[in-house]
């Protein structure tokens, strides 16, 4: 039988035809189920071998003033950031790009972290860049593959230190921020506030991110980077309106006694916007753009100034005098005075309680004068006699009741909570329950002993008193803080009105008297806090006009001497809010007021304990 | 029946013509890359091989296949010889940088001999096996088949290239499968490697050798012969550690990187998963000639030679694919039938190995790219870049071509 007869071979050609028909069909179906089933798992797949994306930075809210004048920009800066698709050629590259930067060899541990902790995105090797640095880079192309030149806008504060306290400012996020996840899209070089408005409008500030995308090969290298993939605009960050007015912010920087320490803010009664918020001395916010360097860091930490401190609200100093309007507004309210009531002890330059001579500040006595003439004097024997008719334990009671150991809840960061007695357990706890006596009542009523007030908490008090309803929302710098008390001076409206006659009264022929400013009705008090370590800190706390407030200033300056050297600075600074620039050309006006804080109480026989002192912070 | 065997020659012609020319297509495409790749100006000199191609294939189309028959033991011992010479002043390169393939004179290399010595080792075995009265019935009767391919696949397994090496055994059971040896002595011959296969697992091969025991009882091969496949099997089975560990580590990583590619995504795996992303990312209708990303950014490798098809399936899609393999198969099934239609038995087991040839390499090349085999540089006809294989290719479709035209002209018919 032939081994090839037709037969046969045909039958195995019908094998052979099969094997080769299925062999070739069940590739197809390979093919199918990678091309046809699996085609977007792999078009993914291929788009993300392909292409990097670049973060583009979105441009930080500008922070305007009330007229719309741009206090916070942003500069176009640039960043260059390396694709690299592995460590080693990293390292290659940024050696190859280190003499080009003057890079710092000593960075490159960090960078190469970086590296390792997202290596499919380009890593930041050096932030602010120059323009001459970038163009060097961009000629040299060939020589960096993977090199991505990122433009971050900068932050710029256009009025360098002007308004820093309340704007704050900004600086790279942090690696451990970035790990716990606290700043909502955040990416390596995201720029969060820190301070002030920068920080407590960050989230609206900050915007989102875009994205754009460049073409890499196989090795990690920048192909193509125009046009590659359509991305994702970055959607700029909100502009902040504040309620400041450089303009007067200036004016106060200017108007303020050169070199000196203090603080000024200046208050619209009728709605708790902030106008000013100036704290002396200040620093350049723009230092800290692009990381600070660390030698001015340490000398703004450490000096005994104190800079970075915004001393609007977070210092606090004792209150006195201004503080006597506390007391009267609460004999006032409480029905225990009325404004032409006069006390037991006229005034003879002091008030003999129990073993101890309280003096007033006057030494020759204001005489018998009612609640009108002892504000506007500021009397301090009418205060002590006011005082111990309130009793202690509504003074404390109704202090509190007013904010007066509160913080303000300005849309500030790090606000320092004002200090005033909560009740007479303090002084048992702190003197001991036989330690004490009711002679502090004597010193707290003028606004000495245990009471410490930020400026801000007296602007707030002087802003309810000059208000035409007792009620004001929380001074702010943006919005209206939320969740936070709204304070309101129980008192009558004619009552209120009463108060203010009397603190015009203080400027138009009373302790401020040298202050006037003609056809300005402005109303205030002067005080002086005493300060164990050095010379007295200044007071003047004040409104205008006094029929109808539109203003309100509280000015402390520190080692001032006497308030009323304070109170010509704010009376030019309401007079140049409420009259115009042209009107604040007076040159200064000369200070004749004298003293009228209260020295310290002597003992009748000498030995026997104070009790408590003034106490300043 | 003149007319038939004018037009299988045709469509032979046609469907050859038309994979060379989208091979050449593909190739022009492969060059075209964002990145500078060797791969530039291949396309140039493969046409320049085909047209020496060409000439080679009309020149062996106008010999007869006596003359071819003649002179077959001298092209095997040549094949050889070449063979012994490469294992000796061989040189690596391209995709086989590591294996001894190359054959250079003086720093210039010639080409690799291996391509040309499937198609001598296919004229060899069909010489022998057409001159026999009937189909090997024994293992016995099958040691010079497997003597004549046994040596050839020492030699090439030697470079080492295993790829190539296993394109011999697959035409080994074609042709001995066209010479109507029977299916369970085809079992019996294929068993020792299929009992590697199975070792990888005690229970598949106990299984394995159970299976086998109860066949050899069926089918009662003589005693000596039954023995000596038991004991091959059951050798094979406790060796396949050892052959394991003898296996170059990159072979290893070939078989390892196959079953799981993600095991080392950036080096082994890096072919398997990067070719199937190109194709799959190709979809329906591909991303257009030359558009390919995978490749124009050079994540595909090798993508002229061993993963020339990922090209295909990246910028023609599923279309391209499944009419490029219409083609091969069109291409392999007329060359079936010349095969079935030849009368002279070595006309006849010629053409059918040259289909073992292609088919292997076809399916092979075709389902590595897609994670269906493992890794193996054997090239893809008509489409990857190489002088030898395209000439090898050219010069065994020349062989056929005349086969085609002699059924024709003898007249024979069924």
């Amino acid at each position: 039988m032939n081994w090839f007869h037709p037969h046969l071979v045909a039958r195995r050609a019908g094998v052979a035809r099969l094997v080769i028909w299925a062999g070739l069909g069940l590739v197809l179906v390979a093919f199918f189920r990678a091309q046809v089933l699996s085609a977007g798992r792999y078009q993914l797949a291929s788009e993300q071998n392909r292409l990097r994306a670049v973060p583009i930075p979105a441009p930080r809210g500008l922070i305007v003033d009330r007229n719309g004048e741009v206090l916070a920009e942003n500069e176009p800066g640039y960043a260059v950031a390396l694709i690299a698709a592995t460590e080693d050629s990293l390292v290659a590259l940024l050696t190859r790009i280190q003499p080009m930067l003057g890079l710092d060899p000593a960075s490159f541990p960090d960078i190469r972290a970086r590296y390792r902790r997202r290596p499919s995105e380009p890593v930041v090797v050096q932030h602010d860049v120059p323009f001459e640095a970038v163009s060097a880079l961009e000629e040299r192309r060939v020589l960096v593959p993977g090199l991505v030149i990122q433009t971050t806008p900068k932050r710029r504060y256009s009025f360098g230190s002007l308004a820093a306290h309340a704007l704050g400012y900004v600086s790279e996020i942090t690696e451990e921020e970035l790990a716990s996840g606290t700043v909502a899209g955040a990416r390596p070089g995201t720029l969060v506030g820190r301070d002030g408005i920068e920080r407590t409008y960050d989230d609206r500030l900050r915007g989102r991110d875009g994205v754009r995308f460049v073409e890499v090969d196989a090795l990690g290298r920048t192909v193509r980077d125009q046009d590659v993939a359509p991305g994702l605009p970055p959607a700029p960050g909100a502009t902040i309106r504040t309620s400041i007015d450089i303009a007067l912010q200036r004016f106060v920087a200017e108007t303020f006694p050169a070199g000196r320490r203090g603080a000024v803010v200046v208050l619209d009664p009728r709605t708790g916007e902030l106008l000013t918020l100036f704290s002396a001395p200040a620093y350049d916010p723009n230092a800290f753009i692009g990381g600070i360097d660390p030698d001015v860091w340490q000398e703004l930490r450490r000096s005994t100034e104190h800079p970075l401190i915004n001393r609007t609200i977070q210092a606090a100093y004792p209150p006195a005098s201004p503080w006597k309007l506390v007391v009267a507004a609460i004999a006032l309210e409480r029905g225990a005075v009325r404004l032409h009531d006069h006390m037991p002890s006229p005034c003879r330059g002091g008030l003999q309680y129990y073993s101890r001579y309280f003096r007033c500040w006057s030494v020759e006595g204001h005489g018998d004068v009612d609640l009108f003439d002892a504000i506007r004097f500021s009397c301090d024997v009418y205060f002590y006699q006011l005082g111990l008719r309130l009793g202690l334990e509504t003074l404390l009671q109704e202090a509190g009741a007013l904010g007066m150991h509160q913080a303000v809840g300005i849309d500030l960061p790090n606000e320092r909570t004002s200090f005033f007695p909560p009740s007479t357990e303090y002084y048992n706890r702190r003197y001991g329950p036989r330690g004490w006596t009711p002679a502090v009542t004597l010193n707290l009523a003028i606004g000495q002993g245990e009471n410490v007030q930020t400026p801000l908490n007296m602007a707030y008090f002087y802003a309810l008193l000059a208000s035409s309803t007792g009620r004001v929302p929380p001074p702010h710098l943006v919005d209206v803080p939320s969740g936070v008390p709204v304070r309101e001076l129980r008192l009558t409206e004619a009552l209120r009105a009463d108060l203010r006659m009397a603190l015009l009264a203080v400027v138009e022929s009373g302790t401020a008297v040298a202050s006037r400013v003609a056809d300005l009705h402005i109303a205030g008090k002067t005080g002086t806090a005493q300060n164990p370590q050095g010379a007295d800190h200044g007071w003047f706390v004040a409104f205008a006009p006094a029929e109808a407030p539109e203003v309100v200033v509280a000015a402390i300056v520190e080692f001032a001497e006497h308030g009323s050297s304070v109170a010509p600075m704010v009376t030019r600074i309401i007079a140049r809010h409420l009259r115009g620039v042209e009107a604040s050309d007076w040159g200064v006006p000369r200070l004749l007021v004298p003293d009228d804080s209260a020295p310290g109480s002597v003992p009748i026989i000498p030995g026997n304990p104070t009790g408590a002192g003034t106490r300043t912070r | 029946m003149l007319a038939r065997e004018r037009a299988e020659g045709m469509v032979v012609l046609a469907t050859s013509a038309a994979l060379l020319a989208m091979g050449i297509a593909v190739l022009y495409s492969a060059g075209q890359t964002d990145v500078p790749t060797a791969a530039g100006h291949l396309w140039e000199r493969q046409l320049t091989f085909l047209g020496v191609g060409a000439v080679l294939a009309f020149l062996v189309s106008r010999m007869s296949l006596r003359l071819l028959e003649w002179l077959t033991p001298a092209a095997y011992v040549l094949g050889l010889v070449l063979l012994l010479l490469t294992l000796i002043v061989g040189t690596g390169a391209g995709t086989a940088a590591g294996a001894r393939s190359w054959l250079a004179i003086g720093g210039t290399r010639i080409g690799q001999p291996s391509e040309l010595v499937k198609l001598a080792v296919v004229l060899m075995l069909a010489r022998h096996l057409a001159g026999r009265r009937g189909p090997p019935t024994t293992l016995w009767q099958l040691v010079p088949a497997g003597l004549i391919v046994g040596v050839a696949f020492v030699l090439v397994g030697l470079q080492p290239d295993l790829g190539s090496a296993l394109v011999f055994i697959s035409v080994l059971f074609a042709m001995l499968f066209w010479a109507g040896v029977s299916p369970w002595l085809l079992l019996f011959l294929a068993s020792p490697l299929l009992s590697l296969l199975f070792a990888f697992s005690t229970l598949s091969w106990g299984i394995w050798i159970a299976v086998l025991t109860a066949v050899l009882f069926w089918q009662r091969p003589y005693v000596l012969e039954g023995l000596t496949v038991w004991l091959t099997n059951v050798g094979m089975g406790i060796m396949a550690l050892t052959l394991w560990n003898r296996l170059a580590p990159y072979q290893q990583n070939r078989v390892l990187s196959f079953l799981n590619p993600e095991v080392d995504p950036r080096a082994t795996g890096w072919h398997i998963i990067q070719s199937k992303v190109a194709i799959g990312s190709g979809g329906l209708l591909g991303k257009g000639f030359t558009q390919g990303t995978q490749k124009r950014l050079a994540f595909l490798p090798e993508q002229a030679t061993d993963f020339i098809y990922s090209v295909v399936g990246e910028e023609f899609g599923f279309l391209g694919v499944f009419l490029s393999l219409l083609l091969f198969g069109l291409l392999l099934g007329t060359m079936v039938n010349i095969a079935r239609r030849s009368r002279d038995p070595f006309s006849s087991l010629v053409i059918f190995g040259i289909v073992g040839v292609f088919f292997t390499h076809v399916v092979e090349n075709i389902a590595m790219t897609v994670g269906m085999m493992p890794i193996t540089g054997i090239p893809l006809p008509f489409f990857s870049y190489g002088g030898s294989f395209l000439l090898t290719c050219c010069i065994a479709l020349g062989i056929v071509l005349r086969v085609a035209q002699d059924a024709g002209r003898a007249g024979y018919g069924d």
